[in-house]
């Protein structure tokens, strides 16, 4: 922390090879947006016990410290113009070595202030929230400094000059978010769940390193400004490995198939967290990483087709999922999965597809953190239990959290002029007009993910507040403290006006337009009109089936035994299966064969025959040490007359 | 009367000499034995200088029996003591020395 801010103030006057203009004014100070919370974590952290009383308030005075720093840097950054809108700030010389040199500095523009507002207004508000849903856990302090511990993390990766400065804030969410789903880890299940979402990560991260490494070779450099200033000389196989392994990276982090197991079982966590992951932070870093570096994506069409590929099976995987769960935690948990992969297949479309990818990360920030915190208030009404089943008819018991969550109900499901039905719809549209046959795929992929989507949220939404009530015996509905509710309403507003705050009135395209440039659409398949149509009936359909079933009819307290189709999906679609008899297995069975090869051959074999051997030898070689001075003195005359001998014989 | 008569001589000490160490006993013996076989190398040393006309062989015995001197005091010390010790003066009750 101290490092960071004294040696902003050193490194200030040194200009880093960054082409972007050096930052003054408020934005000079942007290092605070990082150093804010960072600072919140260290005190709370290191601070212990003394810190219990006023540190969880403190995190969140932070937190919002951060977003007004964000806030403020936004209004500099608006006043210049269109081209001028790409401020760097350096902060120190980091890594000098050879003929490599890195310098750790913070990349200001449009992407990044996206991102940065995004992540600590929502992060804020669940700041907020946390103090009223975490109130009776004695460990809360810690929870506060692991939250602000997170904020900082995004922050670094969303902020940093260089992929190596963005790894470094790539493995803070991953410890963040390793720490927070394991929070309540007296419960081994949660433990092993925060076990399993930080060793999926490690794979992502593990592609992302090679992927630093090829840049190193390739460049002889990792920031930004060299990378995609260069990334032209580069061969096109070249450029095609390193887009790969950049949407690995991303697939560990943003829960993308095939590294989307960890996601659901990351619900061990308590639900503010979930709410973190799911809109702030963590799972957008994958999306960010593919539009931050579409310079090398523009370059290779390849690879950028298996972003899209990507983000459109885990669109209908997800939805897929969400169908069958009964958990409210792990169905929201599953249509995270489903539109960030909608948020992928939109960067996988190019400069068409960036803006609105961005844009639907933005409101399905606002809508997603709100049902997760609504989901909470659900539990907080309901002593815990995540169970969809024995819900019902909390509608009336529980207006508020009923009134905000339907807002987010109906953004997520695209209902016309929400935030969600201006973002999602424009993906849509994007998809249709690629070219070839990837427009009727992708297009085809995300109309029926629309469709499922409106069928699994309404289920969702009609199983848990509308119905008959299904209550265990205990339950006693109660609306949650003021703290939870605020920050829900304000999500609330967002999900229903974000959109057509943003989108009509061209602040967003005009706003992001300097960093992705103009997409230059192609002429759609389907008549725009057209496609908006289907969306909307698809998603009346699908609302009309999840109400006739889930709404209208009973619905059975116990799980149906249900289809092949709906087993399958309750499992997740056996990813976790998959993973085992494929992945797990083998490589348990590899380590195995290893170990017995380690000790049978190279510590039975190699080393413990050499000292078996010279065991041997000694054994006999120590018979001549008896101890009787004459047999000695005979060696050594022997001895004499040998080397005499061999002296006469030489002569 | 040939010089070599005396290489004769200190071969024949020398030998009589390796042999007592080889074959007896007693420590005391054995240890006259090693004192035959230094005066032995004298005996060849002197007869080696006065062949090659030469002091070297004669400067070498000087040494020698200046250490055959002390090596004596620290010898006789020695077995006096593991006398002491064992109420036994044969090499070969002494025989700790070994694996």
């Amino acid at each position: 922390m101290s490092v960071l801010e004294t040696s902003a103030g050193l490194a200030l006057a040194d200009p880093s090879a960054v082409r972007a203009i050096e930052a003054t004014g408020t934005s000079a100070l942007a290092w605070l947006l990082i150093a804010l919370p960072l600072l919140g974590a260290g005190l709370l952290l290191v601070g212990g016990r003394a810190t219990d009383k006023f540190g969880p308030l403190l995190a969140t005075l932070l937190s919002w410290g951060s977003f007004v720093v964000g806030a403020l840097v936004v209004l500099q950054l608006a006043g210049l113009g269109a081209e001028e809108r790409s401020l760097s700030v350096p902060l120190w010389d980091w890594v000098t070595t050879g003929n490599l040199s890195v310098h750790a500095g913070l990349l200001i523009d449009p992407l990044s202030m996206a991102f940065v507002l995004l992540i600590t207004f929502v992060g804020s508000l669940i700041h907020v929230y946390s103090l009223g849903y975490m109130q009776h856990d004695p460990d809360k302090r810690r929870f506060f400094a692991y939250l602000n511990l997170f904020v900082a993390a995004m922050l670094i990766l969303v902020l940093a000059d260089s992929y190596l400065l963005l790894f470094v804030g790539w493995e803070g969410v991953g410890l963040a978010s390793y720490l927070l789903i394991g929070f309540w880890n007296h419960n081994p299940a949660y433990a092993s769940a925060a076990n399993k979402a930080f060793v999926v990560n490690r794979i992502g991260d593990f592609a992302l390193i090679i992927a630093m490494a090829y840049m190193l070779y390739t460049y002889g450099a990792l920031d930004y400004a060299t990378v995609h200033g260069e990334a032209g000389s580069a061969a096109t196989t070249t450029l095609t490995v390193i887009g790969l392994l950049l949407l690995l990276g991303a697939c560990g982090k943003s829960a993308q198939f095939p590294l989307q197991s960890w996601l659901g079982d990351a619900m061990a966590g308590p639900t503010p967290v979930s709410a973190l992951i799911h809109a702030a932070t963590m799972v957008t870093a994958g999306v960010y990483l593919v539009a931050r570096s579409q310079a090398i994506y523009d370059l290779t069409p390849d690879a950028r087709l298996a972003v899209a590929i990507v983000g459109a099976i885990t669109l209908l995987y997800g939805a897929i999922v969400g169908c069958a769960k009964d958990d409210i935690k792990k169905a929201l948990a599953a249509s995270t999965m489903s539109q960030i992969g909608y948020m992928m297949l939109a960067v996988g479309l190019g400069p068409i597809g960036y803006i609105y990818a961005i844009f639907h990360l933005i409101t399905h920030g606002f809508f997603k953190a709100g049902m997760f915190l609504g989901a909470g208030s659900v539990m907080h009404a309901m002593n815990d239990r995540v169970d969809m089943r024995r819900f019902g008819a909390l509608g009336r018991e529980i207006k508020t959290t009923w009134i905000t969550f339907g807002a987010g109900w109906l953004a997520i499901i695209g209902f016309p002029f929400t935030a969600g039905w201006f973002s999602k719809d424009h993906i849509i549209e994007s998809a249709f007009s690629a070219p070839g046959w990837q427009g009727w795929v992708f297009g085809l992929v995300a109309l029926l993910g629309a469709g499922i989507t409106a069928f699994y949220m309404s289920r969702l939404f009609f199983m848990t507040f509308h119905g008959k009530a299904r209550w265990e015996d205990d339950a006693a509905p109660h609306e949650s403290p003021l703290t939870m509710t605020v920050p829900m309403m304000v999500l609330a507003v967002g999900s229903l006006v974000l959109g057509a705050v943003l989108y009509p009135t061209g602040v967003l395209t005009g706003w992001l337009e300097p960093v992705f440039g103009h997409g230059e659409a192609h002429e759609s398949l389907i008549p725009l009109i057209g496609i908006q149509v289907s969306v909307f009936v698809l998603m009346a359909l699908g609302v009309a089936l999840a109400w006739l079933r889930y709404g209208r009819d009973e619905v059975p307290v116990v799980a149906p035994v249900g289809s092949f189709a709906t087993r399958a999906a309750r499992q997740d679609l056996f990813q976790d299966e998959f993973n085992e008899t494929f992945l797990r297995r083998p490589g348990a069975g590899l380590v195995a064969g290893l170990e017995v090869a380690d000790n049978d051959v190279i510590d039975g074999g190699m080393v413990g025959g050499t000292s078996r051997g010279l065991a041997g030898v000694a054994n006999v070689v120590r018979q001549a040490q008896n101890g009787f001075v004459r047999s000695y003195a005979l060696t050594m005359l022997a001895g004499i007359v040998a080397i005499l001998g061999a002296v006469w014989v030489i002569q | 009367m040939s010089l070599s008569v005396y290489i004769y001589l200190a071969t024949i000490l020398f030998t009589i000499g390796a042999l007592v160490v080889l074959l007896r006993r007693n420590t005391i013996i054995v240890f006259m034995g090693v004192e035959l076989m230094l005066n032995a190398c004298n005996l060849a040393l002197i007869t080696f200088s006065r062949m090659h006309g030469n002091l070297d062989g004669q400067v070498y015995t000087l040494f020698v029996m200046v250490v055959a001197a002390a090596e004596v005091v620290v010898g006789l010390a020695i077995i006096m003591s593991i006398y002491r010790a064992r109420r036994s003066a044969s090499v070969d009750d002494a025989n700790l020395l070994k694996l």
